[in-house]
């Protein structure tokens, strides 16, 4: 094992597509990250953005079914924390979100979810899976906050 | 969730978390409530706020632009660190008033 790979830790869980699960998930991205070392300000901003995230796959992704999980994996090392959110729904398109800062969606209720996890992370992509589902991926390194 | 009156501000306490399921259901039944008994000057203090997510500030999005709709004014009081950092983040800091001193807050309503 390498320096780099020290303290290397993976976290492969399935969750039922409930509000409940994604307190769960978030309580255990949140430990995982306050054992890897983050700051109390990342450790916010990552549980907050895996929120928004694990919200996603159960209310647009799987619907709430009790036929689908949410499939969360966690890697981190010393560096950084990489975090794949997995619903099993029928995907949702992210790419024409309406941005919410603009002067006419500043009032909306909703439309904020994907804009405050690219504000909190320092990368996210997402691409869906094959036959059914919507794959998320966030990153975050330590103690880039004040690049952010 | 507390409903103060104070002369003709209802000043409403919130503590805890506002997240989907949680305490923006909450918010938001508290909120149509007070709309609907026509108070017009609300003073939202979130000083025992611990977490806000999307769907929160949904709700407070929400409340704000329903007590405007009926000629009334929602206003903030004691915003955490980081939920004034998410509302700065939002550009929502700005549509909202805020306070940080509660008397104040309740005579800016005069």
């Amino acid at each position: 094992m390498g320096t780099e790979r020290e303290g290397a830790v993976k976290i492969d869980r399935a969750f039922d597509s409930t509000l409940e699960s994604v307190d769960e998930a978030e309580a255990l991205i949140l430990e995982t990250a306050a054992t890897a070392g983050f700051d109390e300000d990342e450790q916010h901003h990552i549980s907050m953005a895996a929120r928004e995230c694990l919200v996603n796959a159960v209310v647009h992704g799987n619907r709430y079914s009790a036929h689908k999980k949410v499939h969360v994996a966690i890697e981190t090392t010393s560096e950084r924390i990489k975090i794949v959110i997995t619903d099993e729904g029928e995907g949702f398109d992210l790419s024409d979100l309406p941005d919410p800062l603009a002067e006419e969606n500043l009032l909306r209720h909703s439309g904020r979810g994907i804009f405050l996890i690219r504000a909190f992370m320092d990368e996210l992509s997402m691409r869906k899976i094959s036959p059914h589902g919507t794959e998320v991926t966030l990153v975050k390194e330590r103690g880039r906050n004040e690049d952010k | 969730m507390n409903n103060r009156q104070v002369g003709d501000v209802t000043v409403v306490d919130v503590s805890g978390r506002i997240t989907l399921g949680e305490g923006s259901s909450e918010l938001r039944d508290a909120m149509r409530d007070l709309v609907a008994k026509g108070n017009k000057k609300i003073l939202l203090n979130l000083g025992d706020v611990t977490y806000i997510d999307s769907s929160g500030i949904g709700e407070l999005v929400s409340g704000f632009t329903s007590v405007s709709n009926q000629g009334g004014q929602l206003k903030l009081l004691n915003l955490t660190k980081r939920v004034k950092d998410l509302l700065q983040i939002t550009k929502l800091y700005t549509v909202f008033e805020v306070h940080d001193d509660e008397a104040a807050a309740i005579r800016s309503f005069a």
